[in-house]
């Protein structure tokens, strides 16, 4: 593996203006807080004062925390199990969060459910998860489209773990969100390991990203340990997706310090995996980082940490105090019946823009093109069309698009980059108001997207190397390579030689 | 199975009902969206939404790629910050792609955090028109059998259209079958104006003192032509057309049972676990002393729908099957 112990130079590469002070020290705050709140949930679950699972995000928090600050009050957020220090930052107090594992009354699903599963509608604009992992990948798009609808100007942002990127709602809802072009950016936490399996037993490819390609969306992948390369990488896919850029992924590359949940030792885990990653603890690195920029000093540091205990032990005594819901309070609210809810969509532009006649048009598909075999790039030699041009088409001899016996090019646009660079609208009748760009999804359009240091396509990260080494000359026709993954297996992390086949195995529970 | 109504001037079918409840609604309401595949351009499969986006634009009818789950998620998602989506299933039975949207996120959202999912899905349901075992589905009761969903089966023109607009208007995720055989077979004038027909309540269709026959949608209509049949014979069928499955009018149907103390249950859904074991479960529950003989059913076979016109038409109930059953069930 290519990273390097400490802050990596992510941070260089974002483009957003350094944190004020506050700010660095509100990082810590939070990541902290998750840290000794979920300690504390160790303890109490020692004591049997935890009802069911309790499952650990040790290590991984400086994903919560870096990617949830940078969203904004307004914006959405559907957060995983493990996520609990998004909630922290989305200003979900401490005490949400022992109550909801204690099964109390004074939770904020009453004890109809545990763990962070809960949500929040009109403030926080929190949505709660379910067990079955990716189901909120649709929903999220749903959120950012809504947004969108009611010209909130609201980025949608929700998380997947390596294990739940299998599941047929990542798959569904990706696509959909790039069809739509939504503001809708999927963390991809990538904690090594879907329950039991690791990575490489569950996806042959080598960065969880390079999914990205196929939905035509952007992605990133970024140090999960570093919480301000974190924010940086998501602050920039915010202000993007809030531009009207589309859908945005980040693989934030990380680990799950502890097993699935509190019962499971993890075994299954080599040692030195746990070594490498516990001396790359998030928190650890982050002090060290605040330490050697001079932002804090061991004042700070301690006034913060008892400011956090002070905090911590309020909130646990109230959930400890809290009392257990009724028996028959089971029976309540299974419908939303007359009076409970007052449901209205918060509009941010004028009503009769989407109203007959405004939004009345002569609908129709304008094709780009006859769909041929040619006539439209691959991902691959979109990506051989790069930055100059020519270094990857070097590096994986990817072959002129030009085959005999097809049809002219020419036949819409005359050359291919004018028909990339041809925005999603243009493909409805001229006559369409105003509306959402929905592209056909036939990969990246945006020049300034397949240029860019984001697309995961000009970047060669870790331990695969260029894209298409393997592939084969004379087969114009093939341009995607089977062979290229098969280092990313031989270097897994137990030294084993596994199979190569993918297995599905998601980390539901 | 055939219809009962006579068309009059200037009658509609289900399919025009339908649509002119999603169109009058959408007019109503810029919150109400309609989401599918191929509900665009299309019109969608049986047109029921022929006209919606050139009418409504891109932003109200949204095409989807074949993602039923991606629908009904992002439906939830959209219901969240107060949108009323109506989702089109291309034919009910695709419901089954997304079961786990609609049953464990859509369902259960209320009653866990408090979070109402007002989205109503739709599609062509049921069998008659032989379109084989993944096109002829009544998956009503995988849903019935859902705490936090609604689940409306109605029967006629009339009936769609103001369940419908009780639906859209509905603060729950419901979910909407429409009997594909009786798209285009039957016509009905629409009541004046804005009507709306309230979710949860049966109707009548036919007063009666000798027996009670239950049921919905096709098949209210061969129960319908049931009680004609028997009415020759002296027997005075009363016939009840739930409308709604999902809260279940259990007022209605034990007021009839009381009348009538004879109790038969038609369905198109296979026979084990359809809706005739609960009713009968709820009449034996709260109406047993009136009971003057044993509950019967008539129900489609435990099969999956088969294909070819002879199988099929032995597979689902008609008129002569019910008439049988009925008579057998008046001589007690």
């Amino acid at each position: 593996m290519a990273t390097k112990a400490g802050i990596t130079s992510e941070r260089e590469r974002g483009m957003t203006e350094p944190l004020k002070r506050e700010q660095y020290l509100d990082l810590y705050y939070y990541m902290q807080l998750n840290r000794q709140l979920e300690d504390r949930m160790v303890r109490l679950f020692r004591q049997n004062k935890i009802v069911g699972g309790l499952y650990s995000s040790l290590g991984q928090e400086a994903v919560s925390v870096g990617t949830c600050y940078a969203v904004e009050k307004r914006d959405w957020i559907a957060p995983m199990i493990r996520n609990i220090g998004a909630l922290l930052v989305k200003g979900v107090p401490p005490r949400d969060i022992f109550t909801q594992h204690m099964a109390k009354y004074t939770s904020p699903t009453k004890g109809k459910d545990g763990t962070s599963h809960f949500g929040d509608l009109k403030v926080r604009h929190i949505v709660s998860p379910i067990s079955m992992l990716g189901d909120l990948i649709p929903v999220m798009t749903g959120v950012a489209m809504a947004g969108r609808y009611l010209g909130q100007n609201i980025v949608a942002l929700t998380w997947i773990g390596d294990g739940g990127s299998s599941t047929g709602a990542f798959h569904e809802g990706l696509g959909l969100a790039a069809a739509q072009k939504a503001p809708f950016i999927l963390i991809v936490e990538n904690n090594q390991w879907a329950y039991s399996t690791p990575v490489s037993r569950q996806v042959p490819v080598k960065n969880l990203a390079d999914r990205a390609v196929a939905y035509g969306i952007s992605s990133t992948i970024v140090d999960g340990n570093d919480v301000v390369a974190v924010y940086n990488a998501t602050k920039k896919a915010v202000t993007e997706c809030r531009g009207g850029r589309g859908p945005h992924l980040i693989e934030v590359k990380t680990m799950r310090m502890r097993g699935h949940a509190q019962h499971d030792p993890a075994e299954y885990v080599p040692k030195e995996m746990f070594e490498y990653w516990k001396a790359r603890d998030p928190i650890l690195l982050y002090e060290k980082y605040l330490t050697e920029n001079k932002i804090w000093d061991e004042t700070t540091k301690s006034e913060i940490d008892a400011r956090i205990e002070r905090e911590l032990d309020v909130e646990q005594k109230f959930a400890e105090d809290s009392p257990m819901p009724p028996p028959e309070f089971a029976e309540v609210g299974v419908y939303c019946e007359d009076g409970c809810h007052k449901i209205e969509a918060e509009w941010k532009r004028a009503k009769a823009d989407v109203m007959p006649p405004k939004s009345s048009f002569n609908p129709g598909w304008k094709m780009q093109d006859l769909g041929a075999l040619g006539e439209i790039p691959t991902a691959k030699e979109v990506a051989a069309e790069g930055p100059n041009g020519t270094s990857a088409a070097k590096s994986n001899g990817a072959p002129a698009r030009s085959t005999p016996g097809l049809p002219p090019q020419n036949f819409v646009n005359a050359a291919p980059p004018q028909r990339q660079s041809t925005p999603p609208t243009a493909q409805t009748e001229a006559t369409e108001p105003a509306e959402p760009r929905i592209p056909f999804g036939r990969g990246p359009k945006d020049k300034a997207f397949r240029e860019s240091p984001d697309n995961p396509q000009n970047k060669s990260y870790g331990r695969g190397g260029a894209q298409g080494k393997t592939f084969r000359k004379g087969h114009p026709e093939k341009t995607f390579n089977k062979g290229g993954q098969n280092k990313s297996f031989a270097k897994n992390p137990a030294g084993k030689n596994f199979s190569k086949g993918p297995q599905d195995k998601s980390g539901r529970r | 199975m055939a219809t009962t109504a006579i068309p009059k001037p200037g009658a509609i079918t289900m399919v025009e009902a339908i649509r002119q409840a999603m169109f009058e609604e959408m007019e109503r309401d810029a919150s109400v969206v309609a989401i599918g595949e191929d509900i665009g351009v299309y019109g969608g499969a049986f047109k029921v939404t022929d006209g919606m986006l050139a009418k409504f634009g891109r932003e109200r009818v949204i095409e989807t790629p074949i993602a039923e789950t991606a629908i009904i998620g992002a439906a939830c998602g959209m219901s969240f910050l107060g949108l009323r989506p109506v989702c089109e299933m291309q034919f009910i039975d695709f419901i089954a792609c997304c079961f786990n949207q609609v049953t464990n996120f859509a369902a259960k959202s209320h009653y866990l955090w408090d979070a109402p999912v007002p989205i109503v899905i739709r599609g062509p349901s049921g069998g008659g028109v032989h379109g084989g075992p993944f096109h002829s589905a009544n998956p009503e009761m995988y849903f019935m059998h859902t705490p936090g969903l609604k689940v409306i089966y109605p029967s006629t023109p009339s009936d769609a259209k103001g369940l419908l607009k009780s639906a859209i208007r509905d603060n729950n995720p419901v979910l909407f079958f429409e009997h594909k055989y009786l798209y285009r077979r039957l016509k009905e004038e629409m009541p004046e104006g804005d009507y709306t027909i309230p979710i949860g309540k049966a109707a009548v269709r036919r007063e009666g003192r000798d027996l009670t026959i239950i049921s919905y949608a096709a098949m209210a209509h061969t129960a319908m032509e049931a009680a004609v049949e028997l009415a020759k014979e002296g027997v005075d069928a009363e016939v009840i057309d739930l409308r709604t499955l999902l809260p279940l009018d259990k007022e209605t149907i034990l007021a009839s049972v009381r009348k009538t103390n004879k109790l038969l249950i038609v369905h198109e859904d296979t026979r084990t676990g359809g809706i005739a074991g609960e009713i009968a479960a709820v009449v034996c529950e709260d109406a047993f002393e009136d009971l003057d003989g044993p509950i019967e059913r008539v129900t489609a076979l435990d099969t999956p729908v088969p294909y070819s016109p002879p199988l099929e038409e032995h597979f689902l109930p008609n008129t002569a099957k019910v008439v049988a059953a009925a008579r057998k069930l008046a001589k007690y």
